[in-house]
């Protein structure tokens, strides 16, 4: 793997025992211990991941309000400064070129986080539009930028010892810069992949392993674990949260991926909005939806699903889903027979096994748990 | 980790152990530890008559799915269905109740064309250079 890039905390996983794989030219651990184990310990206790792959795209100057709400579906307009937005980034035709948060830093300063994958893609496409916005600035800022993901129940008392900022008053969606954790300037947001409370951390790369350090010494006796790729997949899974690449692609809209209601028609123009428009006018043909296996089976990624003997969609993701201890998966289907309860069937190995439409997300925390 | 003596054991990481005419056949702790976490384990019918080198069941870990093949040649006899409930026996205790089937053998000298345990070992260090 001596190609693949390695995040400033490459060292630290080996040393925790890592399993390393590919992820989009990234050398990452997919578990440390045990996928289920590190799923489990993330619901009922913390764990910490190494998401330093992402990238982090800055916009600023005068223009810089106007750039986002052209590139993104949602609005940013209203957004206070300390704002998070989740957002679908669309091509002219309405397909997604990514999904990202929007950071809102100042007046006039936003930091976009994308995808790993698509970081080339995004920063090109970005500095492309930036041609109509002559004060607006594109900096990429993926290299310079470390990132960390604690999650679970236990995050808010594990990074309270190391910090005298109140993070117990930073709300869900919000972010506050410059705070020191563990004596390391960063950038804490509220926010996560997993379905549980959580933050997220930006520092500088060369700090990155300190605050890793940290972070697992004072989350010790709250359980904290490290956790890898497998699980970040399981638990976003469950929680419903869609993945770039597998529910959402450039052929694929935010309408169809049950995400309309971040695509806001009345905030002005932006790309893809008359495609979607018309899309939306005209109903969509497919929509994304989860199921559940009733026979014995585990659908994957790209097997078929059929009805009636023709095949009508594709799964999207699929695994066991270790909280809810069932066989779950998401895929496309022709509208009519996306409603919960509909009865489909995925191919696996060539066999039709049976399974059932049901809402989306297959989990949700407690109310009024963080 | 050394390997148990008694079993004999094929490069794509299945064991066979010859009990009288028949033979079990299992996942080694290798092929366990490099899947993860096994969710679901399918496994053949009574009665199927196997070759060898022939897919004989489907285990998946969270991530991977990955096809099982019969180390020797033979008739299914016995299936262990305890591992439908609880497939990460094949995690627990790989060589021994994380067993997958029996079959009677059709021609005990196969066995004999396996690694033993020293082979298997080298074989793995091997792989892992």
């Amino acid at each position: 793997m001596s190609e693949l890039r390695r995040t400033p905390l490459y060292e630290c996983h080996l040393r925790y025992g890592g399993k390393m794989i590919d992820f989009a030219g990234w050398a990452l651990p997919v578990q440390f211990t045990s996928i289920k184990d590190e799923h489990h310990a993330v619901r009922k206790a913390a764990g910490l991941f190494d998401v330093s792959d992402m990238g982090e795209v800055e916009i600023s100057g005068p223009q810089a309000l106007d750039l986002v709400q052209r590139a993104v579906t949602n609005d940013a307009s209203r957004m206070r400064v300390g704002r998070v937005m989740y957002s679908p980034m669309c091509n002219p035709r309405g397909g997604l070129i990514d999904d990202l948060l929007v950071y809102r830093l100042g007046d006039d300063r936003f930091m976009l986080v994308v995808n790993a994958a698509n970081i080339g893609k995004d920063y090109s496409w970005l500095r492309e539009l930036s041609g109509q916005f002559p004060r607006a600035t594109v900096t990429n800022l993926s290299d310079e930028v470390a990132q960390l993901a604690l999650q679970g129940p236990n995050s808010e008392p594990i990074l309270a010892k190391l910090t005298d900022a109140d993070l117990s008053s930073l709300k869900y969606y919000w972010c506050q810069d410059g705070v020191e954790v563990a004596g390391v300037r960063c950038l804490v947001s509220r926010t996560g992949y997993t379905g549980e409370d959580g933050f997220e951390l930006y520092c500088a790369p060369q700090e990155a392993p300190r605050l890793w350090e940290a972070i697992l010494e004072a989350g010790r006796e709250y359980g904290a674990v490290p956790a890898g790729l497998g699980c970040r997949d399981t638990l976003r899974f469950e929680a419903g949260m869609v993945l770039y690449g597998n529910e959402l692609t450039e052929e694929t809209t935010p309408l169809e991926a049950g995400l309309g209601r971040y695509v806001k028609f009345n905030k002005g123009d932006f790309v893809g909005r008359q495609a979607l428009l018309k899309q939306k006018e005209e109903g969509v043909r497919r929509r994304l939806v989860g199921f559940r296996m009733i026979d014995r089976g585990i659908p994957r990624h790209g097997y078929p699903i059929v009805v009636g003997g023709a095949e009508v969609g594709v799964v999207t993701s699929g695994t066991y889903a270790p909280t809810l201890d069932a066989n779950l998966g998401l895929g496309y289907v022709p509208v009519e027979l996306s409603a919960p309860g509909t009865e489909i069937c995925v191919l696996v190995r060539g066999r039709q096994l049976k399974a059932q439409v049901v809402e989306i997300p297959f989990y949700r925390r407690e109310e009024g748990k963080r | 980790m050394t390997y148990p003596r008694d079993l004999r054991y094929t490069k794509d990481h299945e064991w066979i152990k010859a009990e009288d005419s028949r033979g079990r056949i299992g996942l080694t702790n290798y092929a366990q530890d490099q899947l993860g976490d096994i969710v679901f384990v399918e496994l053949p019918e009574v009665g199927r008559e196997l070759e060898r080198g022939e897919v004989f069941g489907v285990v998946e870990s969270v991530k991977a799915v990955s096809d099982c093949y019969s180390p020797a040649s033979g008739k299914v006899v016995e299936v262990n269905e305890k591992l439908l409930d609880e497939p990460e026996l094949i995690n627990k205790d790989p060589h021994g109740e994380g067993w997958m089937i029996v079959i009677e053998l059709s021609d005990p000298a196969e066995l004999d064309q396996l690694m033993d345990a020293e082979a298997y070992e080298k074989h793995l260090e091997e792989q892992m250079q």
